[in-house]
């Protein structure tokens, strides 16, 4: 693990909070507003799509301009700006100028023309799909104009692997402003107040939680640990990694009043396997919060003491569960355990334990700072504050966007997204990931919140939203979720362990055509038993897909079983691959690609598929460039 | 893909001797040697005091473990919902029978282990592919047989 030491650096320790605050000051006087910066994303999508080569060919290009020293500009490397589709991305400070796509090569044009003539490159600026305009700044963007940034707010802006960035933008002032003006019990009345509630899923009140966890270790004489849900599981959500790998120090900050206002002393922030970089980056602000006294003994000269340490996951969707999270920390399998004594009360090493996820936490500095009746004027009355979703699936801008709790469905996924590649509106949007459910076109005015979701059968859960559109079949979605679910669950109740491999077999009859209308019931009968009688919420939610698919698309579930058809043309058993004789050219791609060497003709002639030996691998329709290659 | 790694001791020496550390102590381990022996096992559990059993449930438990040496060449293939929705399964059904290896296993000639995960949030480079960490965007069942086929030639 990479460590950075920052002791050569400032290596002084804030005795107070004054201190805090003049060096804060320090930092800022130390800074121009007016030195060029070039802002290049390195969210994981930027990176993957190459953005570390691009600050590299940004860094060439400045040396070889030779510019005045007035005028050298820094190159900064931030966490995920959130606009993932259009990535790698880059900002120019102050001017505020946005390029998408950005390549290596661009990187001396941008130099030359921008840095240096102070004018934008046309042929990198976001292009409006409906006007055909150029935007110049990022806040014009419909992708982020209709977005309200408050917990990402340093997100794109900061550089995460420098406490210095993030002191400049004010990180720490909420501990501050608790440590020297604020008593525990204030600190947990404001986070009451505000209405916050678990981002994780359930949308638990998170002063609720706290009081109990308060009292438990009141009551029973123990110590209280504070935990960090990082465990971010659900497919098609990474709310959670961008949040720690792009502002490391919201999160540290926020637990470390969560602390506070609880009297924990240890704390532990459990994150996924496959997160390496949030991981590198909590070691980073860890290590320089340390550094500075703003975490471990005595910090800001306050006597109150507070350490954190991290968890690695292993892998196991189940561990993002309460019980299931403590027994992995405390080094075994991580199964469940049944709740007849709230986590709260009895969690980790069966001492009261707070467990939170990863954004109620960066909630909590905001809070504190700002107070609770700001806070709670945002939203909706029962869902106060912003959600972070990940917007996913068939959506013209795919990525991370933070909105007001209450916003309808519908602007969500047509202001903000862009709407549906080639198609009109979508079919279906699944929110809370594998334990949510999926709502129709029809209910695209419902809002955006705890309740509102719940009561259309669906869920908040931890963020994911997962856009689907006509060629997507909700029957073969709802057996991606459950298939998922079965293979992950831990096996330890048996509602869970038999319940849904049944359920998945019925599934699969009927993504292959077999099955009886009736079946359709007797699935549903069986989907209520293992709702009710599972152990833990895995069990419990995972019908949830299944169920609001048969109470929205059960005209799609009967086309499959009773006409044996796949409307979407999704379902192996049920399309067939044919070549389109007007639109074939006879190039003969897709012979040389099929692996059954199934497909046959003259050169320059229409080709034909032996139905009877297809696999339906679909390698035909991926290699021909004409279209000719049609799923019925 | 490192096949030989550092003395054992020099990890083991890392955490104290409680059995709180046997997941990280696992961790470590499968990073240094790439999977974790019968005998790697049974000294970490001599070093932690814990009974055989239960670290074997727990390297079982969890996915990221690995009780069979692996490829020299790793492939992922992201199985999220999004690359689900842009036929990340069918990635998968190609290279099975491109490698003759079923998901989570090791080329007999220990060259390639082809694995699944449940999502890598790089949604937006959906279906996504990664080979030897590495990521491949909008990747293709063809040009997935390309990379084999250059990996295998070398």
């Amino acid at each position: 693990m990479a460590r950075i030491s920052t002791a050569e650096e400032w290596g002084h320790r804030l005795e107070s909070v004054d201190a805090l605050e003049s060096y804060r000051e320090q930092l800022l006087a130390e800074r121009d507003p007016d030195r060029p910066t070039i802002i290049v994303c390195h969210g994981t999508g930027c990176r993957a799509n190459g953005s570390p080569k691009v600050a590299e060919a940004f860094r060439a290009a400045i040396e070889a301009e030779n510019l005045d020293a007035a005028v050298v500009p820094q190159i900064k490397t931030t966490g995920c700006h959130g606009f993932c589709s259009r990535g790698p991305l880059v900002i120019m400070e102050p001017s505020g100028i946005f390029y998408e796509k950005v390549k290596p090569d661009d990187a001396e044009e941008i130099v030359k023309t921008t840095l240096v003539e102070g004018k934008p490159v046309e042929r990198l600026l976001y292009e409006n799909p409906n006007t055909g305009e150029h935007v110049t700044h990022h806040e014009e963007i419909p992708f982020y104009k209709h977005q309200e940034r408050i917990v990402m707010r340093h997100i794109g802006t900061i550089d995460p692997r420098d406490i210095r960035d993030s002191l400049a933008s004010g990180a720490y002032k909420g501990l501050a402003k608790a440590l020297s003006t604020m008593k525990p019990e204030q600190v947990v009345e404001e986070v009451t107040q505000s209405g916050l509630r678990g981002r994780g899923g359930a949308g638990f009140p998170t002063g609720r939680k706290w009081t109990t966890a308060i009292k438990a270790a009141e009551r029973k004489q123990e110590p209280l640990y504070v935990v960090v849900n990082g465990d971010e599981g659900d497919p098609g959500a990474f709310m959670d990694r961008t949040l720690m790998e792009g502002d490391p120090h919201a999160l540290l900050e926020g637990l470390i009043l969560g602390a506070y206002a609880m009297g924990a002393h240890e704390g532990f922030i459990y994150v996924r396997a496959e997160y390496p970089l949030a991981i590198e980056h909590l070691n980073i602000a860890m290590d320089q919060a340390r550094e500075l006294g703003l975490l471990g003994e005595d910090i800001l000269g306050s006597g109150f003491s507070f350490d954190v340490q991290i968890n690695r996951g292993a892998g196991a969707f189940v561990c993002g569960e309460s019980t299931a999270l403590f027994t992995s920390i405390e080094g075994r399998a991580g199964e469940p355990r049944p709740k007849y004594v709230r986590s709260a009360e009895e969690g980790l090493w069966g001492k009261p334990t707070v467990l939170n996820n990863v954004e109620t936490w960066c909630n909590v500095p905001l809070i504190i700072e700002n107070g609770a009746e700001w806070y709670a004027g945002l939203g909706v009355p029962h869902s106060t504050g912003t959600k972070v979703f990940s917007l996913v699936g068939k959506v013209n801008n795919v990525g991370l966007v933070e909105v007001p709790m209450g916003m309808p469905l519908n602007d969500l996924i047509e202001k903000i997204g862009g709407g549906v590649p080639g198609q009109d509106h979508f079919k279906a949007v699944q929110t809370g990931g594998p334990s949510g459910g999926c709502l129709p076109w029809e209910l695209r005015e419902t809002p955006v919140d705890f309740d509102s979701l719940t009561r259309a059968g669906s869920m908040m859960g931890s963020g994911g939203m997962i856009v689907m559109d006509d060629r997507d079949c909700v029957v073969d979605v709802a057996r991606y979720f459950l298939r998922f679910l079965e293979d992950e669950s831990c096996g330890k109740c048996l509602p869970c362990r038999l319940g849904l491999q049944s359920m998945l077999q019925f599934l699969d009859a009927f993504s292959s055509g077999k099955g009886s209308v009736e079946d359709i019931e007797a699935l549903k009968s069986l989907a209520r038993a293992v709702q009710d009688g599972s152990l833990c919420a895995l069990g419990g939610s995972a019908p949830n897909p299944v169920l609001t698919t048969i109470r929205y698309f059960a005209e799609e579930y009967e086309a499959h079983i009773r006409d044996g058809k796949c409307p979407a043309g999704v379902c192996k058993d049920l399309i067939t691959y044919r070549i389109d004789p007007d639109v074939c050219t006879g190039c003969g791609a897709c012979a040389r690609s099929c692996p059954q060497q199934c497909i046959t003709g003259e050169k320059k002639e229409p080709h034909t598929i032996d139905e009877t030996q297809c696999i339906r691998c679909g390698m035909c329709m991926e290699s021909c460039k004409f279209g000719a290659v049609v799923v019925e | 893909m490192k096949q030989e790694g550092k003395d054992i001791d020099a990890i083991l020496e890392r955490y104290p001797e409680e059995p709180r550390y046997l997941i990280a102590l696992l961790q470590d381990v499968q990073a240094e040697y790439n999977y974790i022996s019968e005998e790697n096992l049974k000294l970490i559990c001599e070093h932690l005091c814990v009974p055989v059993t239960q670290a074997w449930a727990v390297a079982t438990f969890y996915k990221s473990f690995s009780l069979e040496p692996r490829g020299e060449h790793e492939i992922k293939v992201c199985l999220g919902t999004a690359c689900h929705l842009k036929g990340g399964q069918r990635l998968v059904e190609n290279l099975t029978r491109d490698l003759g290896v079923q998901p989570e296993e090791t080329t007999p000639d220990l060259k390639f282990t082809l694995d699944t995960v449940n999502c890598l949030g790089a949604c937006a480079l959906a279906p996504v592919a990664v080979v030897d960490e590495e990521y491949q965007a909008q990747v293709t069942s063809k040009k997935l047989k390309k990379t084999i086929q250059k990996l295998a030639a070398e």
